[in-house]
């Protein structure tokens, strides 16, 4: 019996001390926050220095006056020492000032809110996939644990694992757009439907069902699946393969045998029971993946002409537009920390054990 | 009879539960994990795999003739033959002679990341881990910071500021790649630290550099080694994606990612000049996959 109530204990104590220890956790996450994004604009800061073009030149042309050359160097703050010009890029890009993009004319921040929605309507269908998919197989792998379904599923997500995405891509094309015909090839939507609907959300698939136009809808939704297919097959690996090793951690454990023994069948066992313990950690995976999902945007959209933060991204590479592409990574960079530090939320509210 | 008896005794003399020497210990161990990777098919496969990736980059130049970089652009884009086992690509290239010397090329990239990687993540972990305290918060915060950094992308940055090319694609890689070493080899360096052994070396007057150099980092270097075998994998895609981005491997070189993309325009007529290179990186990255996976499974059994 005093087993019993030492846990009983244990939680009344952290139950009184809650809130201060919730506190301390949300100081320590915020402090990890602040440090991970000062690194992060030190990155792009930095790359923003090393690059061989003197800023200066390109603003002025090198025909210019060296009175005028100075003048321009004073104004862009050129002559300060380097952490004082770090502080001023900092105070800027808290303004929301990520500068001006070289080729489109437009401030890189009003170019990166248009090109986002296309990449989350892309990443988010794609997670979907994996999740639906990838969380059952997880589960149905660990519990028949070196049998068929086990090796199966291996095989598959060690496949899903070693594929590069954008190859992959490529053949999907060849095949279900070239050879059968199922799917609409690169692109968002058929040229005719461009801009045809106002952008409401800026995802196209809801923009269009708002609008009421069943035509655009179905336009869009044959050119979404097969690269949020391809892109949901590499979630899927991961999150299969990671959900299958929390189960086994779980399925090992002495409740899973008490609850059998006391009469539950085996499979409310698993997926009660089980999985709900693990639903913690697997936020953190689908988090992950998600982030990865964002990053590989640049390769996937190249392949389809998807035209989002990753075509963005690359365009402005080859067009040597540097703002752009350092708003480009402070964008994916930020978006990949908020994800990781979501899943660190995720944990101190559902898991007492993190605290 | 006498190779038999002789083959018994060495097995004999590897699986001895004394040896006699420091030597023999290792080679018993190494015999070991030699015969579970035997007895597991996929990860012998993976090791097939390497090992004829291997082979190819040593001794494939000398056996395919001709150059990568010869065209013949009357007989551009021909479909796979017996002259051209796997077709020629838009300039009349052999596509095969192309992946053989290709091969050299990723072999190069994963075994220099290697060497960039794991010295910086052996020695920011076991420091971290050894000397604790303050030095530890440091260093691990920076590891923070980095392994927050979305590897491809911070890659594009990079290379954006400096010039497109195989080694910016070799660095980038690796100043996002190190982090997760360092923490493995601090999480290993924290339950070696306060091990007998350990103090008895320092009793000994052993300096720190001394004990994590012979005493610390040789006991991380399996779970280590392991996750690049794991890691082998999303180096090659991730370096075959820069050169597909024409970010990595620059033209003419035979980079596998930049031959995708030289085919990409064909593929709908042309299917193999694109395929093919992209089987080549699938099948490695396949095979350092299984390959890490058994070997998991053989150095961390109650591991995933």
């Amino acid at each position: 019996m005093t087993e019993t109530l030492e846990p009983r204990e244990k939680t009344a104590r952290i139950r009184r001390f809650r809130p201060l220890i919730l506190l301390r956790a949300a100081f320590r996450l915020v402090v990890s926050i602040a440090l991970t994004l000062f690194g992060l604009t030190m990155a792009t800061f930095v790359i923003g220095r090393l690059i061989p073009i003197d800023p200066v030149l390109a603003i002025v042309g090198d025909r210019a006056p060296q009175d005028v050359y100075d003048a321009t160097r004073l104004e862009l703050g050129l002559d300060q020492p380097l952490y004082l010009q770090y502080f001023h890029y900092l105070k800027k890009l808290l303004a929301g000032d990520f500068g001006v993009s070289l080729f489109s004319s437009q401030p890189v921040l009003t170019d990166l809110l248009n090109v986002l929605p296309a990449t989350i309507e892309l990443a988010t269908v794609a997670i979907v996939i994996g999740v639906f998919l990838g969380l059952p197989m997880g589960v149905v792998a660990a519990s028949n644990q070196g049998r068929w379904p086990d090796h199966l599923i291996r095989v598959v997500g060690l496949i899903g694992y070693s594929m590069p995405v954008f190859w992959l891509g490529i053949i999907g094309l060849l095949l279900f757009y070239g050879q059968l015909g199922w799917v609409s090839g690169p692109g968002r939507v058929d040229a005719a439907f461009e801009g045809a609907v106002d952008p409401v959300t800026g995802f196209l698939l809801i923009d269009s069902l708002l609008a009421g136009n069943t035509e655009i809808f179905f336009n869009a939704l044959s050119h979404i699946v097969l690269p949020a297919s391809l892109l949901g097959y590499v979630s899927l690996a991961y999150i299969s393969r990671m959900t299958r090793s929390f189960m086994l951690g779980q399925l090992r454990q002495e409740y899973i045998l008490t609850a059998q023994l006391k009469g539950l069948s085996r499979r409310r066992v698993i997926w009660r029971h089980a999985l709900g313990n693990i639903m913690v950690p697997l936020i953190t995976v689908i988090a992950l993946s998600y982030g990865y999902l964002l990053e590989g945007a640049v390769l996937t959209e190249t392949v389809f002409s998807w035209p989002g933060l990753g075509l963005y991204l690359k365009n402005s590479l080859f067009n040597a537009d540097l703002n752009a592409v350092l708003g480009g990574t402070l964008a994916v960079g930020s978006a990949f920390i908020g994800l990781n530090m979501l899943s660190d939320v995720a944990y101190l509210v559902f898991d007492p054990r993190a605290r | 009879m006498t190779s038999a008896a002789a083959s018994g005794g060495l097995k004999a003399w590897l699986t001895s539960e004394s040896p006699d020497s420091r030597i023999q210990a290792r080679l018993g161990r190494w015999y070991g994990g030699w015969v579970s990777l035997r007895g597991n098919p996929l990860a012998f496969s993976g090791l097939a795999i390497v090992v004829f990736l291997l082979l190819v980059a040593l001794l494939g130049p000398s056996i395919v003739t001709g150059s990568p970089f010869d065209q013949d652009l009357q007989g551009r884009l021909a479909p796979p033959s017996a002259v051209h086992w796997f077709g020629t690509d838009s300039l009349g290239r052999d596509i095969l002679v192309r992946l053989v010397y290709g091969s050299r090329i990723t072999l190069t990239i994963i075994f220099l990341v290697s060497v960039i990687v794991l010295p910086v993540g052996l020695v920011v972990g076991t420091v971290a881990g050894y000397l604790g305290g303050i030095v530890d918060a440091v260093l691990m915060r920076v590891t923070d910071i980095f392994l927050a950094f979305p590897r491809l992308v911070l890659a594009l940055a990079f290379v954006a500021a400096l010039k497109p090319g195989i080694d910016t694609a070799i660095i980038a890689i690796s100043l996002t790649t190190w982090p997760p070493y360092a923490r493995l080899a601090r999480a290993e360096t924290l339950t070696i630290r306060n091990t007998d052994y350990i103090q008895a070396a320092r009793l000994q007057g052993a300096s720190v550099a001394r004990l994590l150099w012979s005493h610390v980092m040789p006991l991380c270097l399996p779970s280590v080694i392991v996750r690049l075998t794991l890691d082998m994998a999303g180096v090659i895609l991730t370096a075959a994606g820069l050169g597909f981005l024409g970010l990595g491997a620059q033209p003419p070189a035979p980079e596998w990612g930049l031959m995708i993309a030289d085919g990409r325009q064909y593929v709908l007529d042309q299917w193999w000049v694109a395929t093919i290179p992209g089987i080549a990186i699938f099948t490695v990255s396949l095979g350092f996959n299984l390959l890490g996976d058994g070997l998991r499974d053989v150095f961390d059994p109650k591991g995933l």
